[in-house]
């Protein structure tokens, strides 16, 4: 699988691909949230990647943030002070959590990437006026793309953007449906470098393995046999691709998840017909929401439970980042409604660094171990393609 | 011991006035279900003048926050709400109101139970997942007015945003309360509402007094009324008569801090629990804390209020709060605050409960001492969680802050 191990290449060193793109002429943008208008950046001809603040926490952030903010601000900071991000050519904030928010303020006061922009969009997605708004704060962050590279985003590069995008998020979709039907055939951490190395790689590019990865991936790798109890991931940002290997090393295996660098940034087809703009805003406004957005006080517990169900899910671990404010609020409430379907969880709260082997692996092992006789959950075979956010 | 008298003189008796004024409104509040009125939790930054204009009892948890944390209860609701499962690392309002409503714990017996919550999230994304919360338990509608983030500008879109919101909240109030909305009726209490800002701006004015007749302590304490009660003529008598007591400590040359030598200014929440042990630390000092941008942000977006248009020009005026605005924006403010008071330096209260307050306090403490060359202070806490405060941590920054201060002598050029 030439293609796997290219994707792992990819995520190995991003800023090296994204540096070898910049080579290629072609300007970077780089981003935090899953609610960034990649699709704009895409069809502006820009190259959109997405940032990880892996960057290390480097004491140089605790110039400007306090030791209780989450370590991804940290890490984004400092990867930034440090110059680890030379190669971006402007950074683009949605507005999320309040530690991104202010993330942003003293980005744009302390960093100079070139092109920068806040991207405000509506916290409550529930009325027409907010979806106007989201429209509306779209259109302009096209129009402030285009003032400073100089150039236009013409209505034909937008649908072609949109169809490329919705190959990606489908083919996405369709891996993550394979896997959960057939866990043996990727690793955790597998695939978590498809999923990571689609947020850094050339769309266009990607479109195309991605598809061919599926292909090949329906006409059965010979599986490996997938072994364990089926689990959930369930958290923000994921950085740590060692917790998969982990939980298959303590008696589990992840059939799905609900993070920020999983199926909240792919859920969802954009509309191809009608107004683009106005179709990349619907998306925004119907997938699968985050906690620092208001659907309704129990759509994330309908939406999670759901999704268990869906997958045959045994129990959930959620991987919070410490500090991390919008998650923390919503995890008794979720934990309760997976409790009261049935579904145990597990909390797994981690800073910069993962604690300890031993010690994590004991936990998952204690939790895979009281999940109760094993039912080998066969998924039932319901066909759900195209999925609608 | 018995009080001195200059110790007596020192006491405001407007306080024996805002203790009844604050007791009458909350048995109100508590009785509301007997006078068949509704109630509505609000957030502190909340658009509150329709409410009254409703005839709706506003309630606010983070006001009710602050009287858990004064009366020495946060960490023992803190820690249940830890126990239901919310992090320490929240904010300790929120944790503090989670776990009263639950238990009817907390003082005064908890507060009355919601008709309808509303939920303006100009200060915080924290308010909107409480409000969630508070949504699910008690299962009464919930209407999320929501103020887009102004990082440099207030941009025309947002503008539109939120002044069809206005509306939207209206036909809520209408739908929940079953009545019509009396426009006139909220002219008034826009009128009212103005008035009782301008009346607190002034207020805080008279600390830039020297000697100070009061401190930011003071206006922790008075502040209660422009936060629960906007809009109200109680607010405007009141704030006339403190205002009246202002002048007359000015002109009696009353001082809230005795030798007053040094002022500072303080910035984000007060620590609640520890309010009277700061002042007195300070205080020992010859330093009276003038002011505080946390007071003042209850009149700070008065310049955007058209006194004749009020329903309109809320919009921006809630928007452009102090908190909902760019980390440059708010050095602004605290620049002319800076020379306003004519402050020796600045204490930073680096609040673990209030991310949204405390990121970017490191720039604005940068730029403060290269624009305006004063020394500033970090002291860290949870402003209601007493677990996360040491005492003796903090004494030891106090006192080697107001070693440098006093190296450098009062501001320059004033005569004392
Ligand atoms: S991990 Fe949480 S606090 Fe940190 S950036 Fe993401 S949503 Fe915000
Ligand atoms: S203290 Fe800060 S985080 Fe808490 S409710 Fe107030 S503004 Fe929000």
């Amino acid at each position: 699988m030439d293609i796997l191990n290219e994707f792992i290449e990819v995520v190995g060193d991003p800023g090296a691909y994204a540096r070898r793109i910049k080579a290629s002429g072609r300007s970077v943008i780089g981003y935090y949230c899953s609610y960034a208008p990649e699709e704009i950046i895409h069809a502006a001809g820009l190259h959109p990647v997405r940032l990880f603040g892996a960057g290390g926490d480097s004491g140089i952030a605790d110039r400007h943030l306090q030791s209780y903010c989450c370590s991804l601000v940290r890490g984004a900071l400092a990867e930034s002070l440090t110059g680890g991000l030379d190669y971006l050519d402007g950074t683009v904030f949605p507005h999320t959590c309040d530690s991104i928010q202010r993330l942003s303020d003293i980005w744009r006061l302390n960093t100079s990437h070139g092109f920068f922009a806040d991207v405000v969009l509506p916290v409550k997605l529930t009325s027409e006026s907010a979806r106007q708004y989201l429209i509306d704060v779209l259109q302009r962050f096209g129009k402030e793309l285009e003032a400073h590279f100089g150039l236009t985003v013409s209505e034909e590069s937008l649908r072609s953007s949109i169809r490329t995008y919705n190959i990606i998020r489908s083919s996405l979709d369709g891996i993550y449906e394979l896997k959960s039907s057939n866990p043996g055939i990727l690793t955790g951490g597998e695939l978590f470098s498809i999923v990571r190395a689609s947020m850094i790689m050339d769309r266009d590019v990607l479109k195309d393995k991605l598809q061919a990865l599926l292909r090949e991936l329906r006409e059965g790798v010979p599986g490996r046999e997938g072994r364990g109890r089926r689990l959930m991931l369930v958290g923000n940002a994921c950085n740590h691709p060692d917790v998969y290997d982990l939980i298959e090393r303590s008696g589990g295996q992840v059939v799905w998840d609900d993070l920020c660098t999983g199926t909240r940034w792919f859920s969802g087809t954009i509309r191809e017909e009608g107004d683009p703009v106005v179709s990349i805003a619907d998306r925004l406004f119907e997938r699968q929401v985050c906690p620092s957005k208001h659907k309704s006080p129990t759509a994330r517990g309908e939406h999670l439970v759901a999704q268990a169900r869906e997958h045959g899910v045994e129990g959930v671990i959620f991987l919070y980042l410490k500090f991390c404010d919008p998650h923390s609020f919503d995890y008794p409430y979720l934990r309760e409604y997976l409790k009261d379907a049935g579904i145990p969880s597990m909390l797994l709260e981690i800073e910069d660094r993962l604690p300890p082997e031993g010690q994590i692996l004991t936990r998952i092992e204690t939790f895979t171990q009281m999940l109760g006789p094993e039912t080998g959950v066969p998924l039932t075979g319901a066909s759900r393609t195209g999925r609608e956010g | 011991m018995p009080q001195t008298g200059a110790e007596k003189k020192r006491k405001f008796r407007s306080a024996k006035r805002m203790r009844e004024i604050m007791t009458e409104y909350y048995i109100e509040a508590k009785t509301a279900d007997q006078t068949g009125k509704k109630v509505a939790w609000i957030t502190s930054g909340g658009p509150v003048e329709p409410l009254i204009a409703m005839d709706v009892i506003p309630v606010y948890p983070e006001n009710y926050g602050a009287m858990i944390g004064a009366s020495h209860m946060g960490s023992d609701l803190c820690a249940k709400a830890e126990a239901l499962g919310y992090s320490t690392d929240l904010c300790s309002y929120a944790r503090a109101d989670i776990a009263c409503a639950l238990e009817d714990g907390g003082p005064i017996g908890g507060l009355p139970k919601p008709d309808m919550l509303v939920c303006c999230n100009n200060i915080c994304g924290t308010v909107m997942k409480w409000y969630e919360i508070q949504a699910r338990l008690f299962d009464v509608p919930l209407f999320i007015f929501d103020t887009p983030f102004c990082h440099v500008d207030f941009a025309g879109e947002a503008r539109r945003y939120v002044r069809t919101q206005i509306d939207e909240y209206i036909g809520f109030l209408e739908g929940v309360c079953g009545k019509k909305f009396d426009i006139d009726r909220s002219r008034e209490v826009g009128r009212l509402s103005l008035k009782g800002q301008r009346l607190w701006q002034e207020v805080l004015d008279a600390a830039a007094h020297r000697p100070s007749p009061m401190t930011a302590f003071d206006a922790f304490f008075f502040l209660a009324l422009i936060v629960t009660l906007r809009g109200t003529t109680k607010v405007v008598d009141f704030y006339t008569e403190l205002l009246e007591e202002m002048k007359e400590r000015v002109s009696q040359g009353i001082s809230a801090v005795e030798n007053e030598r040094y002022r500072l200014l303080w910035d984000n929440l007060p620590v609640w629990y520890r309010l009277k042990w700061l002042s007195d630390t300070f205080a020992a000092h010859g330093a009276c804390l003038v002011a505080d941008t946390y007071t003042t942000a209850w009149c700070g977006s008065m310049k955007y209020i058209d006194e004749n248009n009020f329903i309109d020009s809320m919009a921006e005026a809630y928007t452009r709060i102090y908190l909902n605005i760019g980390v440059d924006e708010m050095a602004k403010t605290i620049f002319e605050m800076i020379d306003k008071y004519e402050v020796d330096g600045l204490v930073m209260h680096s609040n673990r409960s209030c991310k949204p307050y405390s990121f970017g306090q490191y720039d604005i403490m940068r730029m403060v001492q290269e624009k305006k060359g004063i020394p500033c202070m970090m002291l860290e806490s949870h402003m209601v969680d007493e677990r996360s405060f040491s005492e003796s941590q903090a004494l030891t920054r106090i006192d080697a802050f107001m070693e440098v201060i006093s190296q450098r002598g009062p501001r320059a050029g004033i005569a004392r």
